[in-house]
């Protein structure tokens, strides 16, 4: 439902319209019959109904616009009244008859236009009088409008340069004039429609007085388009008019939205040459004007018009653009008590987006700018201000785009400095931007320094900020941040052994300040990257390194054992066995017998006090059993001691089937293939009789609990490890042996009692087929295979 | 025609930081039926990226796999083929081939895809196949020495297979093929 207000409106400019065709209906039936008497008379009449004070601008508008189209007409008609021999200069003095004053400037104005294109009288002393009788009208409303529609009316018909006004008394200055003087005129106006009416409505009038501006700013557009404003008189008449207006004005709106429009209207490259008086307009504005956002537009626009063109950049050093700018806003945040944070961070943030664009070599720019931002925000604390939150992240995710390159922003002395004032989790935020930069752009960040600054760049993720937990973190989001460090980690790599090693001891030194949160993320990278580092060395004859290297395989697997006695006491055990196995391995592979010793050491340590689950424990014994059967460095005594508690362990484990499994594969720890002094058959076949023991035990136990005997699998697979030995040439694995194990089996399985197990059944259907198969290879397998009958 | 993507030992993010970008960029979802992944992605980043290349996946549980829910074997049937997959550290010695033939007599499949050494290898064996994707991220392994990052792509066509190997050597992806026939013969046990 419309409001009463509106209803009314409607009402009255239906009435306002209904007059208005009125009179112009009369206007018309004179114009035919070339009455110029009463022609003006009705055309007056019809001008009256724009003296109306009832309607809001947008209504007016449109009463407005009906009367422009009738004037139109009028001027026609004007104009051949001239050409039937009337002289304008008459008609001029006639118009002015009309009794009332609005009606009588608008039918001046007409005349006007046709007076200025007859030539009979200099353009600029028309325009002049136009300019000036229009003062006639107050009220600001009606005053807009009536320049307006002289603005309109004279815009082809200024003198401007290599126009048909020009002429030795009409210069483009008269045409300049003409238009700052109506420009400065109806800005008075537009401020002054403010005061008009009750205070309460003033909400709704700051509305429409918005609804108005682009009848002001039309003025401003006028002056861009004229040919004769070069920058020689846009930098001495031009700008220094429009601003002195702008300041004067002390009027929010007007301000805001004219200092915008300035900058749309005119060239870029004019207000890369006036910069400074621009600039020096915007701490004189009123403080609540929003100077961040047209300031903001300036800089985007300036970067674009640097982007667009190679030509106009030495310009932009000429004018040394990027001091002004900086200057400008220091001033701008200075006279602004009141901006908030966010507005602040906002201009620093256009400023650094235009330094980026325009001076991408200038790094110590950025840096000034993150200066300045910090001084900003200096003795607030951390903030708390969400939009100045977000202003900040992308002021500080600006260089990383840009140069896409972190090295680059490691060199900004002020950039960690800005990060200190983000709160606890965009500081996270950042860090994960940082890294997701670093892994986008495959950066290798190659030295200790280097990663030294990352890290205090990064260390939202990499310890406890304030000593503190957050205990709100969701588990996926911390796994998901931990995991990124890790990641980056990987990425930390110098070529150079010493500084890698450097590089490494960097990283723990920030991990190890975590806490065990974090460790089993941030240890085994570090770890893998220092077993890298002993691979590297690995190659290197020990006389080339120093005496004064830091970075020999025997420190590093100091640093390592440090690192996973961290980590073991985390606890997370599992990982630092499987850690400490990887280490020994790299230990026999550098010939440090006693250092892989130790390593078994540890992780057997770990196996027996703090690995208790059962299938936990099945896998480690799996890794134990697998490394220790890789090595060879160890002597005899060593290995034996390793190799007998592994079969100790294997045979201790909960369920009879993981035993049995365990127990023959220990088998391979006395029979390596490319050792020739692990060669220990009798031991070997002990193995898979005491597996066999166990194999029978689990059948039993079975029996026993479910009445009928267990699945034959595990004989089979121990038959599979007879046949390996029997073709590895073990001499106590004898056919004897193996035909007995298949009776064995065949009986099991026909027995009545047995358990159906149709992938048992297969697993013997394939074994057998693999006797055949290899009995039909002749040579020597063949004839091994020969006396198997099956 | 059926295509099977087969890889392991990722170990992002304990030794590298993510696949290759080359691979990346080669791996695109729709075009792959199913993937075997023999174990240590290790992190659910990891899963969550193989399934949205494609949600059929058969994985098996590396010792570095965070998820204890991957089972440490497994058997599955693709067109005329039975597969198995297992990491590997559980069969001794490591990357041993009468042993994994052992397993994949076990297992009783035509093609066996392991991991564990990240070492590329495919070899015929009884009629069968054991395959070994090697590391997808070339990551450290104490047992292979310059471990160069590679997968492969099975084309499995009635009974042909054919095993692609994808390698990137010095920044270049080279490419293998292997062709296997699955003989009438084999299994004719059931």
């Amino acid at each position: 439902m419309m409001s009463e207000v509106a209803q009314d409106e409607e009402k009255w400019l239906g009435a306002g319209i209904a007059g208005l065709q009125q009179n112009a209906f009369y206007m018309h039936r004179a114009l035919d019959s070339n009455n110029l008497r009463d022609a003006l008379k009705y055309s007056a009449q019809m001008l009256s109904e724009l003296r109306t004070s009832r309607l809001s601008p947008h209504k007016y508008y449109e009463l407005y616009m009906r009367a422009f189209d009738e004037l139109r007409k009028l001027e026609m008609f004007f104009k051949e009244e001239t050409r039937r021999g009337c002289s304008i200069v008459d008609l001029y003095e006639l118009v002015q008859h009309a009794g009332n004053i609005l009606p009588r400037l608008y039918l001046l104005c007409t005349v006007g236009s046709v007076y200025i294109k007859s030539k009979e009288a200099p353009a600029k002393d028309v325009l002049k009088d136009l300019v000036e009788m229009c003062r006639g009208i107050q009220h600001p409303v009606r005053g807009l409008f009536l320049r307006s529609y002289l603005s309109q009316v004279s815009r082809d018909k200024l003198p401007d340069i290599g126009s048909e006004y020009e002429g030795d008394a009409d210069t483009v200055v008269d045409a300049v004039e003409f238009v700052l003087q109506n420009f400065t005129e109806m800005n008075k106006l537009w401020v002054r429609m403010q005061h008009q009416g009750p205070a309460r409505e003033k909400e709704k009038r700051e509305k429409e007085r918005s609804e108005l501006r682009d009848l002001v700013g039309k003025n401003l557009h006028v002056l861009s388009q004229i040919e004769g404003v070069d920058l020689e008189m846009y930098k001495e008449t031009v700008l220094p008019r429009v601003l002195e207006q702008v300041v004067n004005c002390k009027d929010e709106l007007a301000q805001y939205y004219l200092m915008d429009c300035i900058i749309q209207v005119f060239p870029d490259e004019y207000h890369l040459q006036t910069l400074e008086t621009l600039l020096g307009a915007y701490p004189q504005l009123q403080p609540s004007v929003d100077v961040k956002t047209v300031l903001s537009q300036l800089m985007e626009r300036l970067s674009n018009y640097a982007a667009s063109s190679a030509e106009a950049l030495p310009e932009f050093l000429q004018v040394e653009a990027f001091a002004k700018l900086n200057n400008a806003i220091g001033k701008v945040i200075e006279a602004q008590v009141d901006m908030p944070v966010a507005g602040a961070v906002t201009l620093y943030s256009s400023l650094l987006t235009f330094t980026l664009h325009v001076h991408p070599d200038r790094l110590d720019y950025v840096d000034q700018v993150l200066g300045a931002c910090v001084k900003k925000l200096s003795g607030k604390g951390k903030l708390e201000d969400s939009r100045a939150t977000k202003q900040i992240v992308a002021l500080l995710s600006a260089p990383l785009e840009k140069y896409n390159d972190i090295m680059t922003a490691l060199k900004l002395s002020n950039y960690p400095r800005v990060m200190e004032y983000l709160d606890n989790g965009t500081n996270k935020v950042m860090a994960v931007v940082i890294i997701q930069s670093i892994m986008k752009n495959n950066t290798c960040v190659s030295t200790a320094d280097k990663v030294e600054a990352l890290f205090e760049l990064i260390k939202g993720l990499i310890k406890d900020l304030d000593g503190t937990f957050d205990d709100e973190l969701d588990e996926e989001d911390f796994k998901e941040e931990q995991n990124s460090v890790a990641r980056l980690i990987q990425m930390l790599y110098s070529d150079d052994p010493e500084e890698m090693f450097k590089i490494i001891c960097t990283v723990r030194k920030h991990i190890l300040t975590g806490g065990p949160k974090r460790l089993p993320f941030t240890a085994p990278p570090l770890v893998f990257s220092a077993l890298k580092l002993v691979r590297r060395l690995q190659g290197q004859d020990e006389n080339v390194v120093g005496e004064e290297a830091l970075a020999t395989p025997k420190k590093i697997f100091q640093f390592l054992n440090q690192i996973i006695e961290a980590l073991s006491t985390v606890p997370t055990p599992e990982l630092a066995l499987r850690l400490y196995l990887q280490c020994a391995e790299a230990a026999n592979d550098s010939d440090l017998e006693p250092v892989a010793y130790e390593f078994f050491t540890q992780a057997y340590i770990l196996y027996e006090e703090e690995i208790s689950d059962s299938k936990a424990q099945v896998t480690a014994i799996h890794l134990i059993i697998g490394t220790l059967q890789r090595m060879h460095v160890f002597g005899v005594e060593n290995r034996d001691t390793l190799t007998h508690k592994a079969t100790g362990y294997s045979a201790k484990l909960l369920k009879k089937p993981d035993q049995c499994r365990a127990v023959y594969a220990c088998s391979h720890l006395f029979w390596v293939d490319d050792q020739d002094s692990v060669k220990d058959g009798e031991r070997v076949l002990l193995c898979l009789k005491r597996a066999l023991r166990i194999a029978n035990a689990a059948q039993q136990m079975t029996n026993a609990t479910r009445g009928g005997s267990g699945s034959v699998t595990l004989f089979v697979e121990i038959l599979n490890k007879y046949l390996y030995f029997f073709e590895k040439g073990n001499p106590q694995v004898n056919i004897a042996a193996i035909q007995g194990l298949i009776e064995l089996i065949t009986t099991e399985m026909q027995s009545d009692t047995s358990t159906q197990d149709p992938a048992a059944d297969a697993f013997f259907a394939s074994t057998l087929r693999y006797i055949q198969f290899q009995k039909q290879k002749g040579g020597v397998i063949g004839e091994k295979y020969e006396p198997i009958k099956v | 025609m059926v295509l099977v993507l087969a890889l392991g030992d990722l170990h992002i993010p304990h030794r590298a930081p993510d696949l290759p970008a080359k691979f990346k960029s080669m791996l695109v979802p729709g075009k792959i039926q199913h993937i075997i992944c023999t174990g240590n992605l290790c992190i659910k980043e990891v899963h969550d990226y193989l399934k949205s290349l494609c949600p059929d996946m058969h994985v098996t549980r590396g010792e570095y796999d965070e998820d204890a829910r991957y089972p440490e074997t497994k058997t599955f049937t693709i067109g005329q083929f039975k597969l198995g997959v297992c990491h590997g550290h559980q069969v001794i010695p490591w990357g041993d081939l009468d042993s994994l033939a052992m397993l994949q007599r076990q297992l009783d499949v035509d093609i066996l895809v392991t991991g564990h050494t990240h070492q590329f290898k495919a070899y015929k064996h009884e009629g069968g196949v054991v395959i070994n994707p090697g590391s997808a991220t070339g990551a450290y392994s104490s047992i292979t020495y310059d471990v160069n990052p590679s997968f492969v792509l099975m084309d499995i066509d009635g009974l042909r297979v054919v095993v692609y190997v994808y390698e990137l050597i010095d920044g270049e992806v080279k490419v293998d093929k292997i062709d296997f026939k699955k003989t009438a013969t084999t299994h004719s046990a059931h």
